[in-house]
């Protein structure tokens, strides 16, 4: 039986994974983006909104939360196919504040004060959703999308001159990342039971990110390691009490130095995949 | 009352203005957002808390500031973007984030993250022109910004240095070409930027009377929005972008209520991005993309 200190951690890890997730599916197109902590308020908020006050079952309303965050996530996939690299960052993250800052001031929702009366889930639930998505996106991986993808990715020009429809596979990719991000939300908010505007900040946006690329940038299982690392890391170094943030810091920078394609990559998979009897 | 929101509206788009100058300074040359630069003007200004406390006089404190945030930029250079040069903009982003964890977990071991306060005796006066106030404080950190930009903008028009910026910013592999060492052109930036962000902490500081180790992150990132503003390759349009977004956010607070002040501020950054990519001043600038 695991201590329930040790099943929170567990129940973060997947929250955190889906939305490391959610940066991953927009970085495979070659964009970055710094807001994602937006689609996952969204997602936490209509979520706990559909369960709190209007009453209907949480996996409908999980469902109701990524399909409406996923269409905004279309719209906020248009205007930004005119910005590209850095530029695309800071204008999702300005998304990601403005998202933030609505619901600051939304008070039927709580506004500053935050927002409660959720049921709690278990953690079967969080990760049959985490797990349901991950594998979700790992065949994706396999698909004639994802070779789309990526050669948006490589070459945006060169693709769009082979006839792939560049505009679809970008605003794409966010309005599925946004759904998924949303799902992450939905599940953080069924899991802690209250939610704040603060919840979904700048801070939260740049651990998925954080997480993608420890983990690895390449392959979807990266997200998964990354997400582990993030969540179980300032646990193992407690023992430093308070310094153990700068020795996490320190830590991170280590490994950007050691390993800057993260942990998992794609020569990896090849080389366990080579041992492996024919 | 209209005019005395102006006034407080400027004085603190001076800070964003120094702050955003010191991302600008990294961002145009280099292509790297340095998110230590928030923690960067945080230590900034305990710096010159603890210069003050020591009672040394203000333009002292302002140096020290500076020096020790131009010092430990330069540290970040060294490990934290040297290494990742020839990597996409998210490697040394996220390094960057690194080191600002580590300052934010120093300055909340050395300082506590209770506020520090300073006492009153600090330039207190307060003037009254017709019917705006202004404080000695306000004063001094207008006057000392404005310093500030016209060193900085003889440094970087009027130098040799400036010169060897400006041609790495156009074309490292041309100016290395023309006898330019990019390295140290690179810790120069840097450092000067840290510099700035260091200035900008003093002067905050020193006009709150009060700092905390959280101080970083809001203004840092309002600052982000600021240089977008102001438009990324043109460092100057932070000169009007800064005290634009300073009123803009003031106003908001005395009329619309603070907290809708954010939606504002960001909102106009992205209408920026998309319609004017190159700046509210728009004008020439390379269309440089960076992939990810």
């Amino acid at each position: 039986m695991m201590s329930t200190y040790y099943a929170g951690l567990l129940a973060d890890v997947g929250i955190l994974l889906l939305g490391a997730l959610s940066v991953y599916i927009i970085l495979a197109t070659g964009q970055l983006s710094l807001g994602n902590a937006g689609f996952m308020g969204i997602g936490a908020y209509l979520s706990s909104y559909l369960t709190v006050t209007v009453g209907i079952p949480l996996t409908l309303a999980l469902v109701i939360a990524a399909v409406t965050a996923g269409a905004i996530g279309v719209i906020v996939g248009f205007p930004a196919l005119r910005l590209n690299g850095i530029y695309l960052a800071m204008a999702t993250l300005g998304f990601g504040e403005m998202v933030r800052s609505f619901f600051l001031n939304l008070s039927p929702m709580g506004g500053s004060e935050g927002f409660h009366g959720m049921q709690h889930i278990s953690n079967g639930y969080i990760w049959s959703w985490a797990s349901a998505i991950l594998l979700l996106v790992m065949i994706l991986e396999h698909s004639q999308v994802w070779l789309e993808m990526r050669a948006v990715r490589d070459d945006e020009t060169a693709a769009g001159l082979v006839g792939l429809n560049t505009t679809i596979i970008k605003v794409g990719a966010f309005g599925f990342a946004a759904a998924v991000a949303a799902v992450s939300g939905g599940l953080f908010a069924h899991h802690h039971l209250y939610i704040e505007p603060g919840n979904f900040s700048f801070e939260r946006s740049i651990d998925f990110v954080l997480a993608v690329i420890l983990g690895g940038s390449t392959v979807s299982p990266g997200a998964l390691i990354g997400a582990l690392l993030l969540v179980m890391l300032p646990e193992y170094l407690r023992f430093l009490a308070e310094w153990r943030f700068a020795a996490f810091g320190a830590l991170l920078i280590a490994m950007l130095l050691l390993r800057r394609q993260g942990i998992l990559d794609r020569s990896l998979f090849r080389a366990f995949a080579l041992r492996r009897p024919a | 009352m209209l005019l005395q929101q102006l006034v407080n509206g400027i004085t603190l788009g001076a800070i964003y203005t120094l702050i955003a100058l010191s991302f600008s300074l990294v961002m145009g040359i280099l292509g790297v957002l340095n998110l230590a630069i928030a923690e960067l003007f945080m230590l900034g200004g305990y710096f010159g808390f603890v210069a003050i406390s020591a009672g040394l006089p203000l333009p002292i404190a302002l140096l020290f500031g500076m020096a020790g945030s131009a010092i430990l930029a330069g540290v970040i250079e060294k490990i934290g973007y040297q290494p990742f040069r020839n990597t996409t903009v998210v490697t040394p982003m996220l390094s960057t984030l690194g080191f600002s964890i580590i300052l934010q977990n120093v300055a909340t071991n050395l300082w506590g993250s209770d506020p520090l306060q300073l006492s009153d005796e600090v330039l207190g006066g307060r003037f009254m022109i017709g019917p705006i106030g202004i404080s000695a404080m306000q004063l001094t950190l207008l006057g000392a910004t404005v310093i500030l930009v016209a060193l900085l903008a003889f440094v970087v028009q009027r130098t040799s240095i400036g010169r060897a910026l400006r041609a790495v910013a156009e074309n490292r592999d041309v100016a290395r070409l023309l006898g330019v060492s990019a390295d140290r052109v690179t810790l120069l930036a840097f450092m000067l930027s840290g510099a700035l962000a260091g200035a900008a902490g003093v002067l905050i500081s020193l006009h709150y009377g009060a700092i905390t180790p959280y101080i970083g992150v809001e203004i840092g990132l309002k600052a982000i929005a600021v240089m977008v503003v102001g438009g990324t390759t043109r460092i100057w349009g932070a000169l009007i972008a800064g005290p634009l977004i300073g009123v803009v956010e003031v106003i908001t607070i005395a009329y619309g209520g603070s907290q809708i002040r954010d939606f504002v501020v960001y909102g106009f950054m992205i209408l920026i991005l998309l319609l004017r990519p190159k700046g509210i001043l728009g004008g020439a600038a390379a269309d440089r993309v960076q992939r990810i």
